[in-house]
């Protein structure tokens, strides 16, 4: 499960300075009075981001949480960290810009699907595509909650809310299926009540050089109540699940008869596993350069029912970061000693005035 | 090759030191060279017009640096359409490049031109309304053919028809007089003709007495990998010169000799070099690695393209996925201890106002360019306006102050570049800096400033912490305030002891902490209002030559060419005004109340409905009167010193 893929790349936290001082969670929570709703999921995010940042043994002040507007983007303010709550849908080009100067940071984007999938969605592609060294965790809790309730980008269709009394009607967005499409190097899903799997997920993802994308889902007890639930409640749970496990076969199921296999259309199919037999099913390459079977993989699921829904590190591929390759050219100009700036603004082309 | 273009050098050099020095007479003794009259002016205005396709800009280009590298002051106004190629030889796709150059100190690029060189119908057009009766008119004969002139509307040739009687026409085949300079060279007829504007730059060059140096030099780098090209140039541009020098169409040769200007290295510039160069220079003087976070945009983009090239000083481009991300990323760039830098016009400003919100939310320092161009929407994207001061000053949700600074002419990009680096650094806030289509595009000559002698603005980040917790342990409060400047402190991630969290939410004074307490957010409002507003700025400066004027006439930003040389215009008339520009609109200098009280009118000229009028007469009570227009162009002196003197008149 807590495998670690040896890509042979740079790794993303080489150039974050690194802490002597053994830390805790203690030491990353801040004397700010956390203000979700009691019973929210974001508090189990919290709380496995803190449990889980120790481990990096980062310098602190090295670490920077940076969020656009939603619940979720609150969570700066609960990170003893270096942090910015920034506006609506533009984390990821703030972050940019600091990870990109910034060699030295370890920079992570909370966000959420309005902010990252509506108002946002420009910049989510556009820093997937340019793969800056950013982890963003995206909290899906497909509603709207700091606006009370209506419908998200994320929302199953007919989904009935304060704007929507009579179902929503446009499609939602698979937020895994649209980095994969936008070519993000490190795409993953995983839950916020399962701490073990949270952690996991984001060890990976901290690693990762270049833009990493963990989906959270995130249940919101006010608008959204038990919106995951197939997925969390013990009886169906593993018959709805599909853990991926880079270099395993996909199996699931309560008694793991369940799996995926290539249909003959090229296609991801669930079949039992007795049928088949278990040398037939697809054994999962996150590494696969080509993204379209980890594409597949994102549309087994079914956005209503959330049948067969896998969780895990869909795709995580080796290419060299934007923020790695800006360095290299500013390096590159500057092996020869700093700019002069009197013969820069002289130019070629002077003349004397006596 | 390279020897016949280095004797073409030295000939026509020849010929320039000759005609100095020997009243009426070439100084070339070669065979069939007609000696030509040399008479002296003061001051010229060319204008090119041609086909978008024609190279007109290129033309201009050139004829201004030999200008001036032959030591003449001098002001240029490009104007262009915004399609890339609109319709050959039709009124939208004419192109055109107007040059003023003079033996003493110019404001403007002029308002009529003495000389309207017409590649084709379209652009004798589109520009003979502004020329003046007597003025030369070199015309390219080979483009009024039927089918052209009827494109324009021409029913008979104005060449022919008498249309044209009160101008000194020049009616030059300058196509085929190319086509035939070239035909030992293998080119094919549309590449030979490509060459009509070197041709016609060839012939100005000589007409003016340009040096013909800088013209070869240039063309033989541009065109180093491509030696027959380079020739085929360099032949039309001999070509254009001789037959200057031997056509009996032009009976004289005019002189204008070089400016009496300070002493110093000068070179030509234009805004958005300017601009660039003072961006460079921002970052040397601060210590601060330059972050430019752009989205393309005319006339904004030659600034992100300049800056692209500057790795070596340390200054990273992002070219974003669009306005926001360019700011955004720019904010960003800011926290982690940059100079964040964002590049646009009056449209992206649009786009940027939330995050420039956040960062006067964040008092970070920003700079934000903007390039004005004619609005609203997309309005003119490559004609000049002063329509965004009060987007500038106003265009936030929320009271959102921001300082202001507008640089008045090309060369004043470079420092007011610096100049708001200054402001944004001293009192971490983000910093508007209005250029224009105008500034950006148009070029001076510019002395190079030492750059020694620069400001030192080196910035020093928070390393400590600054409050002391009643235990006795150290805390940091990212919002306690220098009580002199009232900026707050700018601790970058990465140190130790200062982790803090800030964000757009309303921060409790001193500690950040989120606050929804009435008389918090009262209190952060005036705080914010009341740094900008304390902001330390030059005085203004009057320039009232007799002391006695009681008219003044106040601008900013680009109009300072124009207003300068309208007051000129009336004070030769025997007439006293006064003028002041203003480099800082927000704040204004502490001494503005008292100048406008100095005299009986205030006369405000820009390039918008009277937005800086509005500022002065809300914010001093005073009745000051607006002369405004909005055509895409600079003031013309003539029509500013008739505005002017109608207000003196009147008081």
């Amino acid at each position: 499960m807590s495998e670690t893929v040896d890509l042979g790349m740079p790794e993303a936290l080489s150039q974050v300075p690194r802490t002597e001082v053994k830390q805790s969670a203690k030491d990353f929570k801040t004397d700010q009075e956390v203000r979700w709703c009691p019973g929210c999921g974001d508090y189990a995010i919290l709380a496995g981001v803190q449990s889980f940042l120790p481990e990096l043994g980062l310098a602190r002040e090295n670490i920077v949480f940076i969020s656009g507007i939603g619940c979720s983007s609150r969570f700066p303010y609960y990170m003893n960290t270096y942090g910015v709550h920034s506006i609506h849908g533009r984390a990821p080009a703030i972050a940019t810009g600091l990870a990109v100067s910034r060699p030295d940071l370890s920079v992570w984007v909370i966000t959420g699907d309005g902010d990252s999938l509506s108002i946002g969605g420009n910049h989510l592609i556009h820093a997937l595509r340019r793969n800056v060294n950013l982890k963003i965790l995206l909290f899906n809790n497909r509603i709207y909650g700091l606006t009370k309730g209506q419908y998200s980008p994320t929302s199953e269709v007919g989904k009935i809310t304060k704007s929507t009394p009579l179902g929503s009607i446009d499609n939602p967005f698979n937020p895994i299926s649209l980095a994969l499409g936008a070519e993000a190097t490190f795409v993953a899903r995983t839950i916020d009540s399962d701490r073990k799997h949270l952690v996991d997920t984001l060890r990976q993802a901290a690693h990762h050089e270049g833009t990493a994308l963990v989906e959270i889902y995130q249940n919101c007890n006010i608008f959204n109540d038990g919106a995951f639930d197939p997925l969390k409640d013990a009886n169906t749970r593993d018959d709805e699940l599909i853990r991926l496990v880079h270099g395993e076969p996909i199996r699931f199921g309560s008694d793991g008869g369940r799996g995926v296999v290539r249909a003959a259309d090229g296609t991801l199919e669930v079949v039992d596993v007795a049928a088949v037999g278990a040398d037939a099913l697809l054994v999962h390459d996150a590494t696969a350069e080509d993204p379209s079977v980890a594409f597949a993989l994102s549309r087994l699921s079914d956005p209503v029912t959330l049948d067969d829904t896998p969780i895990g590190v869909f795709r995580n591929v080796a290419r060299p970061s934007y923020d790695q390759q800006v360095r290299a050219q500013l390096d590159t100009a500057a092996k020869d000693g700093p700019g002069d700036l009197a013969a820069l603004i002289a130019g070629s082309d002077t003349w004397q005035v006596a | 090759m390279r020897d016949a273009a280095t004797r073409f050098v030295e000939r026509t050099t020849g010929a320039l030191q000759g005609a100095s020095e020997g009243a009426g007479r070439s100084g070339d003794d070669e065979a069939g060279v007609v000696s030509k009259q040399v008479v002296q002016l003061d001051r010229v205005i060319i204008r090119f017009a041609g086909d978008s396709g024609d190279g007109m800009q290129l033309t201009g280009d050139r004829f201004t640096s030999s200008t001036a590298a032959f030591g003449n002051d001098l002001s240029t106004l490009p104007d262009f359409p915004a399609e890339i190629r609109a319709p050959a030889g039709t009124l939208p796709g004419v192109s055109a490049f107007q040059l003023h150059f003079a033996d003493h100190d110019i404001m403007t690029p002029g308002d009529a031109p003495n000389v309207l060189v017409a590649m084709n119908p379209a652009a004798l057009k589109a520009n003979l309304k502004d020329l003046p009766r007597g003025a030369d008119l070199i015309v390219n004969t080979d483009e009024f053919t039927k089918r052209n002139m009827s494109k324009v509307g021409y029913e008979t040739s104005p060449l022919e028809d008498g249309s044209l009687e009160s101008y000194a026409v020049h009616p030059i085949p300058l196509t085929s007089l190319t086509v035939e300079a070239l035909k030992e060279f293998d080119l094919g007829k549309k590449e030979a003709e490509r060459a009509k504007n070197m041709f016609a730059l060839g012939l100005l060059s000589w007409l003016y007495h340009r040096p013909t140096e800088s013209t070869v030099e240039f063309l033989k780098s541009k065109f180093a990998k491509k030696p027959e090209i380079l020739a085929a140039n360099l032949a039309a541009f001999e070509a254009g010169w001789a037959f200057g020098e031997t056509t009996e169409d032009f009976s004289v040769q005019y002189e204008v000799k070089p400016a009496t200007m300070t002493a110093g290295t000068y070179r030509n510039i234009t805004g958005n070099l300017a601009l660039s160069y003072g961006l460079v220079a921002a970052g040397r003087q601060t210590g601060l690695p330059v972050f430019l976070g752009s989205y393309p945009i005319t006339p904004a983009s030659d600034i992100l393209h300049e800056l692209s090239k500057h790795k070596k000083f340390g200054v990273t481009t992002f070219q974003a996925e669009d306005e926001i991300a360019g700011v955004g990323a720019a904010l960003g760039a800011a926290y982690g201890g940059a100079l964040g830098v964002t590049t646009t016009s009056g449209p992206g400003i649009a786009l940027k106002s939330e995050t420039i919100g956040l960062a006067v939310a964040l008092e970070l320092p920003l700079l934000v360019i903007d390039v004005q161009r004619g609005g609203p929407s997309t309005g003119l994207p490559t004609k000049t306006e002063q329509a965004d001061l009060l987007q500038a000053m106003f265009g936030r949700n929320g009271e959102a102050p921001i300082p202001i600074v507008a640089p008045s002419s090309p060369a004043d990009c470079f420092h007011a570049a610096i100049e708001a680096a200054r402001i944004a650094t001293v009192y971490r806030t983000p910093v508007m800096l209005l250029s224009d289509g105008y500034l950006a595009n148009g070029a001076e000559p510019w002395r190079i400033p030492d750059v020694d002698a620069l400001p030192d603005l080196t910035v020093r980040y928070t390393t400590e912490p600054n409050h002391e917790l009643p235990d006795g342990s150290k805390d940091f409060w990212p919002y306690l305030r220098d009580p002199k400047t009232l900026a707050r402190p700018w601790a970058v991630p990465g140190t130790p002891g200062l982790e803090h969290r800030i964000g757009g939410i309303e921060k409790a004074d001193g500690t950040g902490a989120i606050s929804y307490d009435p008389a918090n957010h009262d209190k952060m409002v005036r705080l914010r209002q009341a740094k900008v507003d304390g902001i330390e700025v030059p005085d203004l400066e009057v320039d009232d030559p007799s002391g006695e004027a009681r008219v003044l006439v106040l601008g900013w930003g680009s109009t300072y060419g124009p207003i300068g040389a309208g007051c000129r215009r009336v004070r030769r008339e025997g007439l006293t005004v006064a003028q002041a520009h203003l480099r800082h609109l927000n704040p204004f200098p502490a001494n503005l109340e008292a100048v406008l009280r100095r005299y009986d009118k205030v006369l405000i000229p820009e390039m918008n409905l009277g937005q800086l009028a509005l500022l002065i007469r809300g914010r001093f009570l005073v009745d000051a009167v607006g002369y405004n227009q909005v055509r895409g162009l600079p003031f013309k002196a003539e029509e500013l010193a008739g505005v002017i003197k109608d207000v003196i008149t009147s008081v």
